[in-house]
């Protein structure tokens, strides 16, 4: 892949081993993102995201088997020593969690489980650590950060946690940070909120960010890059302002008319794809999407298109038909 | 939290005194009459008559109970009428005993059960966690005084490492306290750790599956801290609530090992004086005894609220 | 995360038949040690054994030989026989006991769970007063003011089961009463009676079933506790307890006369708790999907 890429994904499928049989969550993905660029990762609920943002962070459950590459900084994170892991997790690789109600530990204090970050990498004593908290709480736009100190997740809002959680992820100045689903959890109110602090963070501090989202509306004007995802597989992938003036996959097409109004439910299913995605332990001869797709004929049925370069060198997408007419940009 | 203490205190009362109501029902259980028990042998009708009428058991069951409890609210628990030693000075005089024997045996069997759990947990469903779940249901079956006969059979009648039997106060000789009672203690924690080990490791693994884990790795924190800071907490809320039915066994699990291995406590003091019939320390000592137990029982309450900060906030 | 989801739902149908049948072989070894110790046990009077109680003091901690299999205990007793009519004592008092609480407190449990309201308030009040005292001090107390007799000790064991074979009781009945099978039964103009008996009870009972089997364990645990400390069963009269509490007095000259009987024990304790965990993780679906 590209020479300079901070982290690059080579060839990575993830697969789980079920009673129902082997089931594919990550099929043969490629990715790169570059020091300091953003990359949304879109897709429906179930089509592998997550899986591959886990299996960046090697957090993957222990059943499941992992191929491919992932380089980050130059080191392979499947193949690197625990120990050599540890130490670039938090520290240059972060994560933000989809739900702020249980991604922080109940019965430790915001102040320790921000602290606990910063003497384990940056080895700060406790006052110079209980300092930078402070400065960190107050940087995600937390009140009176001293007091937050002393208190306990459940005493804080929704919104509130997910910003310590994103306080938690910049505390060592990482150099990517992965967002999987950082407001999906949150109410509709507050979701611009946490996507500008993030943004804003993202750019003060000028590290990558991978932002994991089934919303199509939440990468525009975020993102560089933007990747689709269905099924496992990429789909299709392009900057983003490429990608919204003329999008060629029917999946990409389908994903921008259902995104959700700002009075619908927080995790509302889409209502604009009909039918379900396939059973991921039952994969299709042909292409994923075809047996949902209005533009599939007998070619999609037998035969996977494959990513290709189709468009330009930038822009790709895995499909025999393309939308041929640009889309309406509506976000 | 002082809200919740005090609709815990309140929940007290009328257990203790419901406890103290049955305590004296199961004395009032005795075939016969208290007075031919103590009499014995010399029982003439006229002498029964007297000392009935002494010790007020010609009056009705609830008026005789109205004025126990009385005297116990003054401290009063009654007198041995064999000994002449009264039921508190007699409890007290054992009480460290079986503090003792019981702290012991807590501390031991968290040192085995806890670490076991956490190494369990960490590599569940691995060979080592297979054997040690298996081991810990096996070592359920084994009664109290089973185990206690194979520590004797092995420490002091084969080995001779250890006294089978005696006791010597702390204060006296501080080793050879602790050496009579290494033994008595690791029988009853040889029943503890078991209990311990499964509650602890399946929360732990429940723990281990939680987003907080996932992000406590995803910080690049140690194993250690992991297991130690992150997972141990919350996973021994279930443990603490056990706690209290663990505390009962423990009690009862005392009585025997006291006997066995010849410690002067509360279970000895209870065997010895249903072997003298002595009725009234009997009776004064369940009292105590289930109070103590009804006590520990609040204690362990208020701890969990402690531990978990959601309650102490009240919002569970 | 739907497919993770999926695939855990996946899971845990599929995992628990597999799970069963890797039981299997300790489960029927369980059955197997149970049904022989009940068949000796039941057969004690038929089958050619010396008397437990004959002492022979010549004959006094003989070793094991064809006339006593077993050898013989301080008293020049025969041990096998000892060990055979003391399985009796263990057996009567461990299926005796809990068949009181499995019916007293199934039937104060499923009412309590089925009619709710102040019966149920009383009922769960006075079990607390109940489980107030430690189980063994409780025994201890009341077999001494009431006296040592199997009767007596079969009683008290039985009436402190209840709490908890009322607690099992009532939160399957709890949850069973709001099924769908309930309320077209109370549409249908169905009693009471005919609800608690014919819709609940078969329902109830397999719980109860699996927690009884757990019950005998602690029972003859318990009752083995008391003979042991010469509290139980009165002699001569055999019981593993009393057994292993004598054979404690020769420990350095025939330690097999306190192991005999306390492998004796062991084992059935053992087999009882793999038999009841086994049904247990099978009835209760919360088990099985761990």
């Amino acid at each position: 892949m590209s020479e300079g890429a901070l982290l690059s994904i080579e060839d990575v499928s993830v697969d789980l081993p079920t009673p129902r049989g082997n089931l594919r969550a990550v099929d043969r993905v490629d990715l790169t993102v570059g020091a300091g660029r953003t990359l949304g990762v879109v897709g429906e609920s179930g089509c592998g995201k997550t899986m591959l943002s886990r299996a960046v962070l090697q957090l993957l459950p222990k059943k499941a088997k992992l191929s491919g590459r992932v380089m980050f900084d130059g080191k392979d994170l499947v193949r690197l020593p625990p120990e050599k892991l540890r130490k670039l997790r938090g520290r240059s690789l972060a994560v933000v969690f989809q739900d702020p109600m249980t991604s922080l530990n109940p019965v430790l204090t915001i102040g320790t489980q921000l602290m606990e970050t910063l003497q384990e990498h940056l080895e700060l004593d406790m006052a110079a650590a209980r300092q930078r908290s402070v400065d960190l709480l107050a940087a995600v736009g937390i009140p009176a950060p001293e007091q937050r100190l002393m208190q306990y997740p459940h005493q804080l809002s929704g919104g509130m946690r997910q910003r310590v959680a994103i306080a938690i992820a910049l505390s060592c100045e990482p150099k990517l940070l992965i967002a999987d689903e950082p407001t999906t959890a949150l109410d509709v109110t507050i979701q611009a909120q946490i996507l500008d602090l993030l943004a804003r963070e993202q750019r003060r501090r000028h590290m990558a960010m991978i932002l994991i989202t089934h919303d199509l509306g939440v990468v525009a004007g975020r993102t560089d890059e933007v990747a689709v995802m269905y099924a496992g597989r990429v789909v299709e992938r392009a900057p983003t302002p490429a990608l919204f003036k003329k999008m060629r996959m029917p999946y990409t097409e389908a994903l921008l008319a259902a995104i959700p109004k700002i009075d619908a439910a927080p995790h509302a299913s889409l209502p604009a794809i009909s039918g379900r995605p396939p059973d991921p332990t039952r994969p299709l001869p042909g292409c994923s999407f075809a047996p949902r797709c209005r533009y599939a004929d007998a070619r999609c049925q037998t035969e996977k298109p494959s990513l290709s370069e189709a468009e330009s060198r930038d822009h790709l997408y895995a499909c025999f038909h393309p939308v041929e007419t640009a889309a309406e940009v509506s976000a | 939290m002082l809200f919740f203490v005090a609709r815990r205190l309140l929940y007290l009362i009328p257990v203790l005194v419901a406890v103290s109501l049955l305590t004296f029902l199961i004395a009032s259980l005795l075939p016969g009459d208290l007075a031919y028990v103590i009499l014995g042998d010399q029982a003439t009708p006229e002498k029964v008559e007297a000392l009935r009428h002494d010790m007020g058991l010609d009056q009705p069951v609830l008026w005789r109970y109205v004025s126990w409890l009385g005297h116990i609210l003054q401290g009063d628990f009654g007198r041995s009428f064999r000994t002449g030693q009264t039921v508190l000075q007699a409890v007290t005089e054992r009480l460290p005993v079986s503090l003792e024997l019981m702290l012991l045996a807590e501390i031991m069997g968290l040192a085995i059960g806890v670490p076991l759990a956490i190494v369990c947990a960490a590599r569940s469903g691995g060979a080592f966690d297979r054997f040690m779940t298996g081991s810990a249901f096996a070592m359920l079956s084994v009664p109290t005084f089973l185990s206690a006969i194979l520590l004797i059979y092995l420490f002091a009648v084969e080995l001779r490492w250890l006294p089978a039997t005696g006791y010597v106060p702390f204060t006296e000789d501080p080793t050879g306290n602790l050496r009579f009672f290494v033994l008595p203690a690791l029988t009853l924690a040889l029943a503890e750790w078991p209990g311990i080990m499964r509650v602890l490791r399946s929360d732990m693994i429940a723990t281990l599956q939680e987003d907080y884990i996932a992000l406590a790795k995803a910080k690049g924190l140690t194993a250690s801290r992991i297991l130690f800071v992150h997972a141990l907490k919350p996973s021994s809320l279930t443990l603490i609530t056990i706690t209290g039915i663990n505390i009962g066994r423990l009690i009862g699990g005392a009585v025997i090992v006291e006997t066995v291995f010849a410690l002067p406590g509360i279970g000895r003091l209870l065997v010895g004086a249903i072997g003298t019939r002595d009725l009234i320390i009997l009776q004064g000592v369940v009292l105590l005894v289930a109070v103590g137990f009804v006590v520990m029982n609040f204690i362990v309450d208020l701890l969990y609220a402690v531990l978990d900060p959601r309650i102490r906030h009240g919002h569970a | 995360m739907a497919t993770l989801e999926l695939s855990l739902e996946e899971d845990v149908t599929a995992v628990t038949a597999p799970r069963a049948r890797r039981l299997g072989l300790l489960f029927w070894m369980a059955i197997g040690w149970v049904t022989f110790v009940f068949a000796v046990a039941i057969l004690s009077d038929v089958l050619p054994l010396p008397s437990p109680t004959d002492m022979d003091m010549l004959e006094r901690r003989a070793p094991f030989s064809f006339a006593h299999w077993l050898g013989t205990d301080g008293l020049g007793r025969d041990e096998l026989s000892r060990l055979i009519h003391g399985a009796r004592i263990s057996l009567v008092v461990g299926l005796c006991a809990p068949i009181i609480g499995l019916s007293i407190g199934g039937a104060l449990g499923m009412l309590a769970g089925y009619f709710r309201g102040r019966f149920e308030t009383l009922v769960v009040g006075s079990m607390d007063v109940l489980l107030a005292f430690p189980p063994l001090i409780f025994v201890l107390a009341v077999v001494a003011f009431l006296g040592q007799s199997i009767l007596n000790l079969t009683c008290i064991i039985g009436i402190l089961g209840i709490p908890a074979f009322m607690r099992v009781a009532r939160a399957s009945t709890l949850t069973l009463a709001r099924r769908e099978f309930v309320i077209a039964a109370q549409a249908l103009g169905a009693t009471h009676a005919r609800i608690l008996l014919r819709e609940l009870l078969p329902n109830v009972f397999l719980p109860l079933l699996a927690f009884f089997l757990l019950g005998v364990a602690v029972t003859i645990v318990v009752e083995g506790a008391l003979s042991f400390l010469g509290l139980g069963v009165p002699p001569p009269i055999s019981s593993w307890g009393s057994m292993i509490g004598e054979g404690r007095e020769s420990l350095d000259v025939a330690p097999r006369l306190a192991f005999l009987p306390a492998i004796a024990m062991f084992l059935t304790v053992l087999s009882f708790n793999l038999v009841g965990d086994t049904l247990r993780a099978l009835t209760d679906p919360r088990q099985g999907a761990l």
